[in-house]
Parts: C-alpha cells; sequence; structure tokens
C-alpha cells in the first residue's frame, strides 16, 4: 500500500477543519499513518494548513512522540524511569536490544522495528514497562520482553500482545489493557461511588457564584502539586472579560512516579468530566479541553465513548447543566513532553504550537487558551470538585488538617510490597503511608515526583500536607540497599531531557547539576562542588522561568540536605592546588593525538 | 496629575502605564542587563539575565509589567551573582573563543561579560560539539557562539516578515535552524535581512566584513555595554 504524503495530509487537515491551532492532531494524525513526519509532509501541512515550516518543523522535533524522519512499524519504547531500573529496567532493554539486534536509539535493517527509551510512562506500580505503538506492556522480564518480539514477528498486531485483561475498566472493549488499577485504598472522597448526574443535578440549583462560594468553603486546592486554591483560580476566570472562555482539564501526567490519574481516567471519567462541566458553568465557559499525555492513547477511545454516552444522556451539550448553559468536551492528544504538565505550556501544546511555557503575567485566568481566560486544573481537583456538589463543603473539608482539606491520592512505587494507589486524608504522617504500603525498609523516600524532595528517615515524623510535605501524589520508596546519589542522577537525566530549553538557567543548569553529580560519583568532587551545587539551584530556583527549572534541581539539593553524609564520603579537598576533577591525560589527549599527527606528516 | 511610579533601588522613577521594569528603568537612565531583550522586539524573557526583585518575587524585567508603587530591587549582591552566574551559563554552554571571533569587542556577551567582572568562568566547561553551516553564499551560522536569544527569530518573523528562523529540538539540543530545510542556503535568508544585524553575538555573521574595525576602536573598547551607569 503506497500512500501519498499529500493525501495523508489533506485527510489530517479536513478533520480539523483546517484550524491551524489544530497542528498538533495533524502531525500525530500524519505521524500515525506515515510513521513520522517527514519534510515533504512540513511542506504539505505548510501549505494546507497555513502555518510557516517554521511552526510544523519546531513542534514536529519538540515532541519525542514525534519523529521528522519516517520509523519504523512497530516503535517499542522502554520505560527508563528510576522505579523501572530497581525493577529490572536493564536486563529488559538488553533483551529487547540483543532479540533485535539494534541498540536503543537504533531501528532493524528491515523498517520492522525501532527500539527506544522513554520516560514515566505513569506505570511504575507494574513496571517495568513499555509502550508498543499504543499498547502498554506492563511487568516485563528479560524473558517476556523476547516473547514480545517473537510474536510482533509472528502476528504484527500490537493488541495481540494483551493476553489477560486488567480489572475494572481496563478490560472494557474499548480499553482492553493488561495494565491493573491497584487500588490498594479507596476513600471516602476521590475514589468513593459515584452517582452519575447528581452533581450536575445539585449544580444546576445553584448560581455560578454559589458553585464558586461552595468549593471555596470546602478549601479545596489544586491537586496537581502546587496547591493554589481553586475556587480564587474560577473567580478571576469569571471576573476575566471575554465572551468565550475555556476549562482544560491537565491530564498530561508526567511526574515520574505519578500514577493517579491513570486510575481516576480509567474508573471514574464521568466523576472527571463532570467536575469540568461543573467548572465551566462556575467561570461562564461552554466549551472544555481534556488534554491526556501520549502514552495513556490507550484510554482515548473509552474516554471518547463516555463523553458521547454524556451527550446522549444529557450531561454534556445544551442546557447543561441547566437551561440557558451549556457545555461540551474534545480531547486533546499530547506527544511525549513533560513540560506540558505546567499550564502554560499545556495551553501553547493545545494550540498547535511547542510546549514552551508563557510568559506571566498575563495569567491564563485572563488570557489561556486561544487568549481567552482559561482555567487549568487537574484531573483529581476536578474529581474533588464533583463530589463536593454531591456531598457537601462540609463533608469535603471536615476531613485533612487545617490548611489542607479533605484527601490526596498517593502514587505509591519502589521497594514497596503494595505499589498502587492509595486515598489518604491530608495530614497523614508518612510513616503511617509506609505502613500502609509496606514500606518497612524505607531509607529515602521521593515524595512528590523528582521535583519534590528526598526524605530520609529523619523526616518520616512528617506529614502529607501542603503546609508540611507537599506533594502532587508520588511517593517512591528506596531501600538501604539503593545509593541517593545514583537516583537524583537519573533524575537529573529526566530534567536534561524534558527541560524546553527556552530559558538559561534550566536549560545550562539541569546539565551542569547531572555532570556534577557524575564528577562526585566517580570520587573526583570537591567540597566546593557541593556549595556550587547550592548556588546552581539557588539561580534555577529564582531565574527560571517556569515551575520546571525552579525545581528540577531538587533531585540534587533535597538529597544533599538529607543525606549529606553520602555525598562528604565521596569528595575531598584538592591536593597540591590542582583540580581533583582534572585529568592531565585527558585534557591533553587531543594534542598528544595532534603531535603523533604532526610527527607522521613530517616523516612522509 | 502626577505621573505613575515606582521604587528602583531606593529611587522612585515615573513609568507609563503599559512599560516593562527594564523600559520605565531605561527611561529614568537606569540600565538593567540584558541580552535577548531588543527594543522594537516583543519581549521573550529567554536569558533570565535582567532578572530583579520586583515586590519580593525574582521575574524578568524585560517580560514584567511595571506598576504603581512597584518595589524593584536590581542592583544587590545577590541578584549580581546570579546574573553572573547565567552569564557563565551562557559562556561555558557554548564555544566562545573571543579572541578568534569576528565580532569581537562588538559582542553583547562578552561586554557583559566584562561588565559583571567575569574573569574566568567558575562553572565547567562544556566544550559541545556544535556544527557552522556557510552553505549560503553571503551569511554563516556559528552555531558555536549561539546563546538561543531567538532575537533572530523574532526580527526575522515580526521585522524581515520571513520566519527564515526558528527553534528547532529542546532542552539542551534546542539550536536554532533554517526554517525551510536543513542547510542555510535553502532559506529565504538574505544578507541585507535585519535578522542578521540582531545577533548579540557572532552567531549569524555576514562573510566577508569580520575585523573591519581595528581593536581598540570597536564598540565596547572605549564604553562598557550599557553605558557608565549604575546597574552593573
Amino acid at each position: 500500500m503506497t500512500l501519498s504524503v499529500d493525501g495523508v495530509v489533506r485527510e489530517a487537515c479536513q478533520s480539523v477543519g483546517h484550524d491551524p491551532t489544530r497542528l498538533m492532531d495533524v502531525a500525530r494524525a500524519v505521524q500515525a499513518r506515515l510513521g513520522g513526519v517527514p519534510p515533504a509532509a512540513i511542506d504539505a501541512i505548510h501549505h494546507q494548513l497555513h502555518v510557516s515550516r517554521a511552526q510544523v518543523l519546531g513542534l514536529v522535533s519538540f515532541y519525542a512522540f514525534l519523529d521528522e524522519t519516517p520509523g519504523a512499524r512497530h516503535v517499542i519504547r522502554v520505560c527508563d524511569d528510576v522505579v523501572d531500573r530497581l525493577a529490572g529496567h536493564a536486563r529488559v532493554a538488553r533483551a529487547f536490544s540483543d532479540e533485535l539486534g539494534i541498540p536503543i536509539g537504533g531501528t532493524t535493517a528491515d523498517g520492522t522495528f525501532a527500539l527506544q527509551r522513554t520516560a514515566c510512562i505513569g506505570m511504575s506500580d507494574q513496571a517495568p514497562a513499555a509502550l508498543v505503538g499504543d499498547v502498554v506492556v506492563t511487568d516485563l522480564s528479560a524473558e517476556r520482553a523476547r516473547q514480545v518480539v517473537a510474536e510482533l514477528r509472528a502476528h504484527g498486531d500490537p493488541q495481540r500482545l494483551v493476553k489477560r485483561l486488567g480489572d475494572g475498566n481496563n478490560a472494557h472493549p474499548l480499553v482492553r489493557a493488561m495494565v491493573r488499577n491497584n487500588i490498594r485504598q479507596a476513600g471516602p472522597i476521590v475514589m468513593s461511588e459515584h452517582k452519575r448526574g447528581e452533581a450536575l443535578r445539585k449544580c444546576a440549583a445553584l448560581s455560578p457564584v454559589e458553585v464558586i462560594r461552595a468549593v471555596k468553603t470546602a478549601r479545596l486546592r489544586g491537586r496537581g502539586g502546587a496547591g493554589f486554591p481553586t475556587g480564587i483560580k474560577w473567580e478571576m476566570a469569571r471576573a476575566a472579560p471575554g465572551a468565550r472562555k475555556f476549562v482544560l482539564c491537565n491530564a498530561d501526567e508526567g511526574e515520574p512516579g505519578t500514577f493517579k490519574d491513570r486510575v481516576l481516567l480509567t474508573e471514574w471519567p464521568d466523576r472527571v468530566f463532570a467536575g469540568m462541566t461543573i467548572a465551566g458553568y462556575a467561570i461562564g465557559a461552554r466549551e472544555g479541553v481534556l488534554y491526556l499525555r501520549a502514552e495513556y492513547a490507550y484510554l482515548r477511545a473509552f474516554l471518547e465513548d463516555v463523553l458521547a454516552r454524556r451527550r446522549s444522556d444529557g450531561l454534556l451539550g445544551r442546557d447543561v447543566p441547566r437551561r440557558g448553559f451549556e457545555f461540551d468536551i474534545r480531547i486533546q492528544m499530547g506527544a511525549g513532553a513533560y513540560v506540558c504538565g505546567e499550564e502554560s505550556a499545556l495551553i501553547e501544546s493545545c494550540e498547535g504550537r511547542r510546549g514552551d511555557p508563557r510568559n506571566r503575567p498575563p495569567f491564563p485566568a485572563q488570557r489561556g487558551y486561544l487568549g481567552c481566560p482559561t482555567v487549568v486544573n487537574n484531573v483529581e481537583t476536578l474529581c474533588c470538585v464533583t463530589r463536593i456538589l454531591e456531598a457537601g463543603s462540609a463533608a469535603f473539608s471536615v476531613l485533612g488538617s487545617r490548611q489542607s482539606a479533605g484527601t490526596k491520592l498517593l502514587s505509591i512505587s519502589g521497594d514497596v510490597s503494595r505499589p498502587g494507589v492509595y486515598e489518604v486524608p491530608f495530614g497523614t504522617p508518612i510513616q503511617d503511608v509506609l505502613a500502609l504500603c509496606g514500606g518497612r525498609d524505607a531509607t529515602a523516600l521521593q515524595v512528590g515526583g523528582p521535583s519534590g524532595r528526598m526524605v530520609g528517615p529523619a523526616d518520616f515524623e512528617r506529614t502529607i500536607c501542603y503546609d508540611d510535605v507537599a506533594t502532587g501524589g508520588a511517593l517512591v520508596v528506596f531501600d538501604s540497599s539503593r545509593n541517593p546519589l545514583e537516583i537524583a542522577h537519573a533524575y537529573m537525566e529526566f530534567f536534561e531531557d524534558e527541560s524546553c530549553g527556552y530559558c538559561t538557567p534550566c536549560r545550562v543548569g539541569n546539565v551542569l547539576l547531572r555532570r556534577g553529580l557524575e564528577k562526585v560519583l566517580a570520587g573526583r568532587g570537591e567540597p566546593a562542588d557541593l556549595e556550587q551545587f547550592e548556588q546552581i539551584a539557588r539561580t534555577m530556583k529564582a531565574s527560571s522561568r517556569c515551575g520546571l527549572g525552579q525545581t528540577s534541581f531538587n533531585p540534587v539539593l533535597t538529597s544533599l540536605q538529607s543525606f549529606r553524609y553520602q555525598y562528604e564520603t565521596l569528595v575531598a579537598e584538592a591536593p597540591h592546588g590542582r583540580r581533583r576533577g582534572f585529568d592531565l591525560d585527558s585534557a591533553t589527549a587531543e594534542a598528544t593525538r595532534l603531535r603523533a599527527v604532526a610527527a607522521e606528516g613530517g616523516r612522509s | 496629575m502626577s505621573e505613575p511610579s515606582l521604587i528602583l533601588d531606593g529611587r522612585e522613577i515615573p513609568f507609563v502605564p503599559g512599560q516593562t521594569i527594564l523600559q520605565a528603568a531605561e527611561d529614568a537612565g537606569a540600565w538593567i542587563p540584558r541580552l535577548c531583550h531588543k527594543p522594537g522586539l516583543e519581549p521573550c524573557g529567554s536569558c533570565r539575565v535582567c532578572v530583579v526583585r520586583a515586590n519580593g518575587r525574582t521575574v524578568s524585567s524585560c517580560t514584567f509589567p511595571a506598576s504603581l508603587g512597584m518595589v524593584v530591587e536590581c542592583d544587590t549582591p545577590d541578584l549580581l551573582a546570579m546574573r553572573r552566574l547565567i552569564v557563565e551559563m551562557l559562556f561555558v554552554e557554548g564555544n566562545h573563543f573571543c579572541m578568534s571571533c569576528e565580532k569581537s569587542g562588538h559582542c553583547e556577551l562578552q561586554a557583559l561579560g566584562y561588565r559583571l567582572g567575569i574573569t574566568a568562568p567558575q562553572l565547567e566547561y562544556q566544550f559541545p560539539r556544535r556544527e557552522v553551516d556557510a552553505s549560503h553564499p553571503d551569511i554563516l551560522i556559528d552555531h558555536n557562539r549561539c546563546i538561543l536569544c531567538a532575537r533572530c527569530v523574532r526580527t526575522s518573523r515580526d521585522l524581515d516578515g520571513k520566519e527564515a528562523f526558528a527553534f528547532v529540538g529542546r532542552g539542551p539540543h534546542k539550536r536554532i535552524a533554517a526554517s525551510a530545510g536543513s542547510r542555510l542556503r535553502d532559506t529565504s535568508a538574505d544578507v541585507s535581512d535585519r535578522a542578521i544585524d540582531a545577533c548579540p553575538v557572532g552567531a549569524l555573521l555576514r562573510k566577508r566584513v569580520g575585523f573591519s574595525v581595528p581593536v581598540g576602536r570597536r564598540p565596547y573598547d572605549a564604553v562598557p555595554i550599557g553605558g557608565q551607569e549604575v546597574g552593573r
């Protein structure tokens, strides 16, 4: 079958009504059909969608799941997150590599297979995991990796790799994934029983201002990690002038070690969509967008179906939640970029651009998606909103601690006996959480993912809440056999890779810290290097343009705070005034080589 | 009717509503160090050299709007240290050999290094391997010297009306590219483009004009960048 590039592009552009802000969808569609977005396709998109080549090229080269050169029929993306590494990623990656005869990053000569690495795909509770196209393959072993390749060679259908379906909606005909929910402890708020339509009925009885008041009375704060009060965010968007407003749901769950939104989207999608509808009513928006990370593409058809059923059941569309109002939702797919979890980068991405965060002000509530007032809320936050309307503000705020009302979902993985999702009230001590999940030998804990903090046993009495140990929900447990410096190093590699590169401190700082750690780990560090780490971290925190660079030094800074002695055993003062990191032989290698070449030339 | 004003390093300065902190400071004779900012271009806030503290928050003064009664700190030891480190980051990220660079004495990065008192970076050089694209008959891009300030991108887009340059890649792999194809000669870039003059360093150059001004008479030989004013 031959595909004409022009034909594929034409079809893709038609499917979005030639809307240039839907460039991401066009690029994704072209990638799906051609295996990449080659120069000819970029040219065709430029002509048909009337966007500059610069914009197309910039977009394609930005996202990990888009390629400029057409790739292979099967792209296997092996997740190399820290948790996967603890669970045997190296053996799995080697097995794939050996079986295919190509290194990570390679493509087989016949163009059938490409093998790539990828950051956390939201499956830390069933690691090591990989993506074969859109199909998630979990609990991998070296043997299983070899089988995957053999099966793909035999039948060529990634979906047939799924032998045993997961629980709940993972077995839904539109999902059919081997993913398991691993709900270890459900709670009274987010993962409680949901009566479809009830929240919207109650919402319809209130005015928009009363809805905002209910959310404020419940003292709901954003669950993505930053903890901004949801009611105030909504008030700002409501007050902002503009006839067209938007509600964006951030389902770009990219923080390594986080997977609770995956479970909410699988089992409580109606609660998420109800929350968006309520938000729309509150701020005066008629349109919503769910930004779904590319790694969760396997949930897309299912979520589209949930939306379709809501439309036919009168829970979306005209006169929702009551006469004279309306609301509808579309799904925007991402294409592999952690930074798009940052709200202004997410908006840029929705508009078909590189995921570069924006300068603020203006804030999204003033000027967001398509220049209109926009609220961006996390999946879990929106579930809380629905629950607040269902059960009332008091039932919500009675749980949790003083500054942190309600419950928090935790994604727990690493060295624990019961990895999975836990709903706990805010204010729960870390040690109680460890007891719940079976993390008996925990010596280090990454709270809130790599952008959060690494804590040691001295902090285990502290509590999970906004004013003590805040977290977006990731909790990765490390036992006494793990080296905090190596963990920090792996996380710095992640940030180096995921920085958008827009501003200097983040683009350069992550690299400097990663290299600095390598120097210390190699036994070539000096005490002054540790001071420099702190200096770089201070500069990144204060001067970076968005939340990524303002937190990405944390693996180094917080491991230095919690495990300083481990650093100190590795560094020493330089002898004879020569830097310990200086290696005379390697520094003069080039000159030595040139001298040899010159001598050779002189002789001939 | 009194003009709106803000406090810059303890001094009350007026501003016109809509101005950024950097513009207001400049009009009041206080030069805030900067690299990616260029009058006439939409500010992008990417280099972060112009960071100041506004009402306690660290912000890029080239993008942050001035507001009534705002208290701005610019010339403080910690902000100066931060600015130095950011400029050092730009030096070690690329390959900047001033002694052989055509832009020496005209280069804003070099001039800022002098003004901020950077003798040698304390950060480690990364010595990346980067390319020189001399495929165009009249202009060249030396990626070794590019600081990703987006001045050429913005100038080409907004003043030349061409979009001859674009950013590709991300993170440390982000680089400037000729937008139409892989090589500079394939673009609409032209020797008369204002984008060429927008480059603050020696990354985007016209061929056959290097070293035309003798040492001693180059712009930054006599007067440091930003003049002799306060605000190092």
